[in-house]
């Protein structure tokens, strides 16, 4: 991801698919500060004029002028709140649909940051936070100008070295000021984001190596590197606390400066008799008021600042290439049975050096059920993303029914091979509406089933509303093995001819996964699987074992073939058992449990190689 | 622009409901207690209001009477000389005096942050592992760093503006009752009526809002949830439909928002035009007493120029409630953590002697559990003698480790290391006597001889190149860019898992501790290094007590007896293995 600020122009653009209500909101606040300025203005005139002793009636106007500014500057804000909210939001909409289906070209094997959920929440948190530009960024420039001009324009009419006197001080405050605050804000954090990087360091350290630490006795060291760290930080803030002031100052003096400057101006051209007396009140007070104008920009800068860092991480996504693309005319697939043969493959994920699938051969056909097992990084996963057609081959070929993937629509393969992920997401709703994602229609005696096919019947009594039930944000209201088994109940509605289930049982506890694993296996019963698993507990019933390092498969054959080879995967499997059982003789490893796993995998008796490619 | 509720899913808009979403007060007693920087701040932020509250009665002052002369006067700028400098410097010296205000909050926002996170990081430290095993250590690293930052605002912002709200309009008052008391009067009356009239608003629309919130939390959540879930909506052929839902919800959401805002708006209504309403009728009522001669137009305009100062403070407050309510969010989880009870580990003076580990039924369940993590456990290691531990995951191997390293209190039973109880021990002595390989040994922000060090703080650097010797480090460290010089950690050079555990070895090599503890130093190596290791870890036993947890034949290959710890009950709360 990179971190790059989006361009200004591209990130205001953003703000386009509401332009009528966010002129009406920008009007509408223009309206309330004017309303502001110009409740002081009518009465300093009000005031001037009544000095003057006139008939009463002569002052009505002016009487009245104040009590509608007055009365209106609120109402008018109110208004601008509103639409200004209302046009924000729809700003929102617009935007998340354009992310939404950008990102569903991607996902998953385009974007790393699907297997990161923490950075897919970031991202959807820039999404939201792009409507700051509606409100905190175009709204107040859009109001400073209108109301700035009217208000020069007026001041103008009056006496133009006043109006020149207020268009230089207001031109300044809504350009210099934010320009440099922006700048020196940066520069003071710059400074600082080297010695914040090594207080978090020395913080996470503390924290995450607490254990450590108290067992070698270091915490005290720790925490003087923490203070050392510390006092640097400080030092740097209190030296640099002079920056931040610097903005509302020269606002301040800017204003307060126009306000003198028309002042003197106006006494000048008064006492010269070219200036009615009673207006030199309203020259005074117009610039003080103005105040409100302006002092709103320098958090404007800040916000388009923040927006564009957001905008950059939120475009960075959009723009990452689809890596799988559709055919123009893709070939319709028969009926069943199907059949999926991996030749050859290699494959490696976009922006990875290298090849996480180093010609791997596998053949999926109906009732045949494969074990794929494998130290992590093996490559397991990436097997599975490319039966999916989540990701493309680089080289070697994957056919469905004979019919090259290249030659089929991604949404077509996904409706014959599925998938399980190693993590998958539970939906914020009802458990049988995260069923019903499989099959919408199926009836609620459908959904019973079939989790009492993966092992939740009885157990749905633990769950207080049944189907009913509320899962919670991503499902957190269940535990971990009830996660997957409604994960794979779901797959099992959808009916897929061939289903590849990637570690289910991955992040459950050794007990709960094997149970998990051994219902998995019966559940396949009859269906073209592939199980992708690090417990090795139940796999004597799977038609075929697949051992994958580094990409490569180094072993395959029969669960009693294999164990019988002395091979890696005996080896995995002795250690499985040593760690998981008691420790009784007729368990004991036979003589030489170290498997040679130093040798090149080339070299590596494999048995039934090939024999299940055509 | 006033108080802009945020309506992210960051940030619901619950705080845009002004101060009704608010129990506690602007200010909380315990940052003085905290943060010793913020009573001289409060100090100074007194005489700042005393002077802002000056600059502006002056300023006011000054141009009615140049207004007044030139108007009523006829008076030219030369005649007006005095006046027209004064507020000149008037000018120069309220922007002076606003960067001073603000250098003076950001210099104590950073004493106050430092002290805070001073304290929060000693605390943690205090309550050792077994506290902060519960807690999210990136959460709590960004609170201590960035997140603490939200006070920058409180300080800045809220905190002045809570005093100048005071001292402002009570010194407008006060003026403007010398010059013309029915405005004083006027303005009396109608200052208190603005919090007062917000408060009710606040508090009847109130309930209204908050159940308004609850519907709201669940939409604002929908993208996240549609988004993160793509993969998954891909595989079952749902993905494109879901944009129409997006499209749908998103405005539902808006349609829900809008209702609620235009209920929390009314409080920020009720202060606007209070504000300028009561200024308009200062400027009519002042209007009309000059027509009828009872004002002269000097003290008018003074009046009128001075009126809307009395308001101003209030509302600016409103516009930062925002830095208010984060600044104190950020400074509560802080105190939270401050404030967290004791969780002892237990300990006494008795110096440890001998090596020989005793534990007869050790209980320990872990906080917020049912089953036990170690239940009736039972284990003799005798002086010189190297045992292996084995036994399923899961059933408490490494708890028993960190019970006999002090970082857990056990529930019951007894841990003895040669004559003296765990219970008695002084705890630094005790541990003095061992050297520990965690499982996944953490690696410091520092470089590699100091990450050998902390094994022991005054090991040569000899000893240092020695002991990544004989853990089989030489040629790794060779391979960094700067050899033991190599920064590692957050920010540095990262190591493989069969690194780490490599240099953990290393640490309990310079220790060259009495009595080992080893947790399944080879799990993560492949089998060509795991050989290297158990060379090194061969060579680390000899002459030493030690304790291993084993799952490998052949690292258990190294003990002198192997003890097999009972599996730990199975959990009943997993319906999926109930159910097998």
């Amino acid at each position: 991801m990179s971190d790059h600020p989006a361009g200004t122009l591209r990130t205001l653009a953003i703000a386009r698919s509401a332009r009528r209500r966010l002129a009406d909101a920008s009007l509408l606040g223009a309206g309330a500060i004017g309303a502001s300025i110009a409740l002081m203005a009518t009465s300093a005139w009000l005031i001037s004029r009544a000095a003057q002793h006139p008939a009463e009636a002569s002052l009505t106007l002016a009487i009245v002028g104040v009590q509608f500014f007055g009365l209106s500057r609120g109402f008018l804000r109110y208004g601008e709140r509103l639409v200004g909210h209302d046009a924000a939001l729809r700003v929102l909409a617009d935007l998340r649909v354009r992310v939404y289906e950008r990102l569903e070209a991607i996902a998953p094997a385009g974007l790393p940051l699907f297997r990161r959920g923490d950075l897919m929440a970031r991202v959807v948190n820039d999404v939201d936070s792009l409507q700051d530009v509606v409100l905190r960024v175009v709204e107040p420039f859009a109001v400073a100008t209108i109301v700035g001009i009217a208000t020069v324009g007026a001041m103008w009419w009056i006496l133009p070295q006043a109006g020149l006197v207020l268009l230089f001080a207001l031109g300044l405050s809504a350009t210099a000021v934010p320009w440099l605050t922006g700048r020196l804000a940066t520069r003071e954090e710059a400074k600082q984001s080297t010695v914040r990087g090594e207080l978090a360091a020395e913080v996470v350290d503390l924290l995450a190596g607490a254990p450590e630490l108290v067992v070698m006795g270091g915490t005290g060291a720790q925490l003087g590197r923490i203070a050392e760290a510390d006092g640097r930080l400080r030092a740097l803030a209190r030296r640099g606390a002079g920056t931040a002031g610097i903005g509302l100052a020269l606002t301040t003096a800017l204003t307060g400066l126009a306000s003198w400057g028309a002042l003197t101006v106006g006494v000048r051209a008064t006492h010269g008799g070219s200036l009615n007396g009673a207006l030199l009140a309203v020259l005074a007070l117009v610039p003080l008021a103005a105040v409100e104008l302006v002092s709103p920009l320098p958090a404007a800068t800040q916000a388009l600042q923040r927006s564009r860092v957001a905008a950059g991480r939120v475009f960075a996504a959009m723009d990452a290439p689809a890596v799988v693309s559709d055919p123009r005319r893709p070939v319709a697939l028969g009926e069943g049975p199907h059949t999926v043969a991996v030749h050859s493959v290699w494959a490696s994920y976009p922006g990875a050096g290298r090849s996480a699938l180093r010609g791997v051969d596998l053949t999926l056909r109906p009732g045949h059920r494969v074990a794929l097992v494998g130290p992590s990084g093996a490559g397991k996963s990436t097997l599975a993303d490319v039966l999916v057609r989540f990701l493309p081959a680089d080289a070697g070929e994957i056919t469905l029914d004979g019919v090259p993937y290249e030659r089929l629509a991604a949404d077509d393969v996904r409706r014959i091979v599925g998938l399980v992920e190693q993590r998958p997401h539970l939906f914020d709703t009802t458990l049988a509406e995260n069923l019903r994602i499989g099959r919408r229609s199926a009836g609620d005696d459908e959904l019973a089933l079939v989790l009492e096919r993966v092992g939740l019947g009885s157990g749905l009594g633990g769950l207080p509303d049944g189907l009913a039930t509320e899962v919670g944000p991503m499902g957190a209201r269940l535990s971990g093995g009830q996660r997957q088994r409604v994960a794979v109940a779901r797959a099992l509605l959808a009916d897929f001819p061939i289903l590849v289930l990637d570690e289910p049982a991955e992040h459950l506890e050794p007990a709960a996964a094997d149970a998990l694993t051994t219902d998995l296996i019966a559940v396949t019963e009859g269906r073209a699987a592939l199980l992708i698993t690090h417990r090795l507990s139940s796999l004597d019933r799977v038609d075929e074992i697949v051992v994958l390092e580094r990409g490569a498969v180094v072993e395959r054959g029969t669960h009693a073939a294999l164990l019988k080879a002395g091979g890696r995967f005996a080896a995995m499997w002795w250690e499985e058992r040593m760690g998981d059982r008691p420790a009784h003789p007729a368990l004991t490893p036979p003589a030489a449990p170290t498997p040679p796993a130093s040798a090149p995998p080339e070299a590596t008796p494999t048995i039934n190689e090939g024999g299940e490619t055509r | 622009m006033d108080g802009e509720p945020r309506l992210t899913t960051r940030r619901s808009p619950s705080t845009a409901a002004g101060s009704t979403g608010r129990s506690g007060g602007p200010f909380d007693p315990r940052l003085l207690h905290y943060a010793r920087a913020t009573r001289a701040y409060l100090l100074l932020s007194i005489a700042v209001g005393g002077a802002a509250a000056f600059a502006v009665i002056a300023q006011a002052w000054l141009i009615a009477t140049i207004v007044s002369g030139a108007f009523i006067d006829h008076r030219g700028v030369a005649s007006l000389r005095a006046p027209v400098i004064a507020l000149l410097a008037i000018v120069a010296g309220r922007a002076l005096l606003a960067w001073a205000a603000e250098r003076a909050a950001f210099r104590a926002s950073a004493s106050a942050k430092s002290d805070l996170r001073r304290a929060a990081a000693e605390r943690a430290a205090a309550l050792g592992p077994a506290a902060l095993d519960r807690r999210d250590t990136g959460q709590v690293a960004v609170l201590l760093t960035s997140g603490i930052d939200a006070l920058d605002g409180y300080f800045s912002r809220y905190l002045p503006q809570v005093l100048l709200a005071v001292i402002v309009p009570l010194a407008v008052i006060g003026v403007v009752a010398g010059a013309d008391w029915v405005s004083a009067v006027l303005i009396a009356v109608s200052v208190p009526l603005i919090p007062i009239f917000m408060a009710l608003v606040g508090t009847t629309t109130r309930d209204r809002t908050a159940k308004r919130m609850r519907a709201l939390q669940k939409l604002a959540g929908h993208f996240l949830d549609v988004v993160t879930g793509l993969p998954t909506l891909k595989v079952f052929g749902r993905a494109k439909a879901q944009a129409r839902s997006i499209a749908d919800v998103t405005d539902r959401y808006r349609s829900a928002t809008m209702a609620t805002l235009r209920l929390t708006f009314l409080s920020s209504l009720v202060l606007e035009l209070l504000a300028t309403v009561s200024v308009a009728l200062v400027a009519v009522a002042v209007g009309l007493r000059l027509l009828g001669g009872s004002l002269g137009f000097h003290h008018a305009f003074f009046v009128l120029v001075l009126a809307p100062e009395a308001y101003l403070p209030l509302r600016a407050l409103g516009t930062h409630f925002h830095a208010s309510a984060d600044g104190m969010k950020a400074a509560e989880e802080i105190f939270e953590l401050i404030e967290a009870p004791d969780v002892g580990t237990g300990g006494g003076r008795r110096r440890a002697a001998g090596t020989g580990i005793l534990i007869r039924d050790l209980e320990f369940t872990y906080p917020g559990r049912r089953i036990p993590a170690l239940h009736e456990a039972e284990l003799t290691v005798q002086p010189g003698e190297t045992v292996a531990l084995t036994g399923p995951s899961g059933c408490g191997k490494s708890t028993l480790l960190s019970v006999v390293l002090g970082l857990r209190r056990p529930d019951a039973g007894i841990v003895r290391l040669g004559e003296v109880d765990l219970a008695d021990a002084d705890l630094d002595d005790w541990r003095d006597h061992l050297a520990w390989v965690p499982q996944r040994p953490h690696l410091f922000a520092r470089t590699v001889a100091e990450n050998v060090r902390l094994g022991r703080s005054d090991a040569s650097d000899a000893r240092i190149a020695a002991a990544l010797d004989a853990a089989g480090l030489t040629e790794v460290v060779r391979r960094l860019p700067h050899g033991v010089e190599t920064q590692l950690g957050e920010g540095g050079v990262g190591l493989s898992a069969g690194e780490c555990q490599r240099l953990a070895l290393a640490r309990a090599f310079v220790r060259n501790a009495p009595l080992l503890l080893l947790d399944e130093p080879t799990a993560s190596l492949d089998n060509e290094t795991e050989a290297d290791v158990l060379a090194a870890i061969r060579a680390l036993l000899s002459g030493r007590t030690a304790l291993i947890v084993a799952h490998r034949p052949a690292l258990a290959a190294l003990a002198d007896r192997v003890v097999e710890l009972p599996p730990a009950p199975v959990p009943v709360g997993d319906v999926g293995v109930a159910n097998t």
